[in-house]
């Protein structure tokens, strides 16, 4: 169960962004913001290596003492940060991978839709209700 | 297979509604090219969203060769049901893409009747690349040629590269008509 999700575009501002515990919520944003310097580094340092198979699947970005960052970037060089709390350890790489898939196939449903104009905050309720779905619930 | 036959016909009315308008209006030539930026301008958009639907499962690109080949194979077939037939590249950001049997303009002429009247219906696919390319990182022109000797006239905007693409109906067409 997430934290905070956030959707960054290729100008690298937030498309979205929503976290839980609404009180922290600019310590949310910050940690995106500096997360994304990982994940610059992350893709150029794939480019260099020549890999065959890129994944589009980051992973761990970094751990914080009291969160973790992943991240996930798409070809259209969309990125989507999910995090999560570390006290809840049970969340394994599959569930979170199953998260960005969620979350990747709902961006395109909303850049398909005719009228999100690309670069636009996301406003569809749709995206907001399967973003609700995959937060923590908030006691 | 009647699907393909769906966005052809829906197309073909795309094209007749926009200069519809710009004929009762009379004035020619300044009227044709805003149809051809709207039509060029719905396409950039559908190109947009398309390549999010197709690069959902797909590994990143390595560079832009690889971009342009899935262009040329994956997004090609997918949107109009065939492979580009020729690919070239002179290396500099230059790409030249050559379908011989261009899906929306087969059905006007096996020669050079209608020529003119084609670039119209090219600009929507223009529209259509620029997007797919623009959404992947990568800001080009697209012009789009109908003749038998492409002559490489190359457009070369501000932005780093130029994509020129050209289709052919037969090989008996001699004129060439220029789309921007």
């Amino acid at each position: 169960m997430a934290v905070c999700i956030a959707v960054i575009a290729k100008e690298n501002y937030p498309l979205y962004i929503r976290s839980v515990p609404i009180q922290n919520e600019l310590k949310f944003h910050y940690t995106v913001h500096t997360s994304l310097d990982v994940v610059e580094e992350k893709i150029s340092a794939v480019g260099k290596a020549m890999a065959d198979q890129r994944e589009l699947y980051l992973g761990l970005l970094y751990p914080t003492e009291d969160y973790k960052v992943y991240g996930y970037v798409t070809n259209s060089k969309v990125k989507f940060v999910i995090v999560v709390d570390s006290s809840n350890t049970s969340l394994r790489d599959n569930e979170i991978r199953s998260m960005f898939r969620k979350l990747h196939n709902s961006f395109t449903d909303v850049m398909c839709n005719p009228f999100y104009n690309p670069g636009d905050t996301i406003q569809s309720k749709a995206f907001d209700s399967m973003v609700t779905a995959m937060m923590v619930q908030a006691s | 297979m009647a699907d393909d036959v769906l966005f052809e016909f829906l197309h073909m009315e795309m094209v007749s509604h926009i200069y519809k308008d710009q004929a009762s209006r009379g004035e020619m030539e300044k009227d044709r090219a805003t149809c051809v930026s709207t039509l060029e301008g719905m396409g950039f958009r559908v190109g947009q969203g398309l390549i999010e639907r197709f690069t959902k499962d797909s590994p990143s690109f390595k560079d832009d060769l690889d971009v342009m080949k899935f262009i040329c194979k994956d997004f090609w077939i997918n949107v109009f049901r065939k492979q580009i037939d020729n690919l070239r590249t002179n290396h500099q950001g230059t790409y030249v893409l050559q379908d011989n049997k261009f899906a929306l303009l087969t059905q006007f002429s096996n020669g050079k009747q209608y020529l003119e009247e084609a670039p119209k219906y090219l600009a929507y696919s223009c529209g259509l690349v620029r997007g797919a390319l623009s959404n992947l990182g990568m800001d080009c022109v697209v012009t789009a040629e109908v003749s038998l000797m492409p002559s490489c006239e190359s457009l070369l905007s501000s932005s780093s590269s130029s994509f020129i693409i050209y289709h052919h109906t037969t090989p008996n067409i001699t004129d060439t008509t220029e789309m921007f």
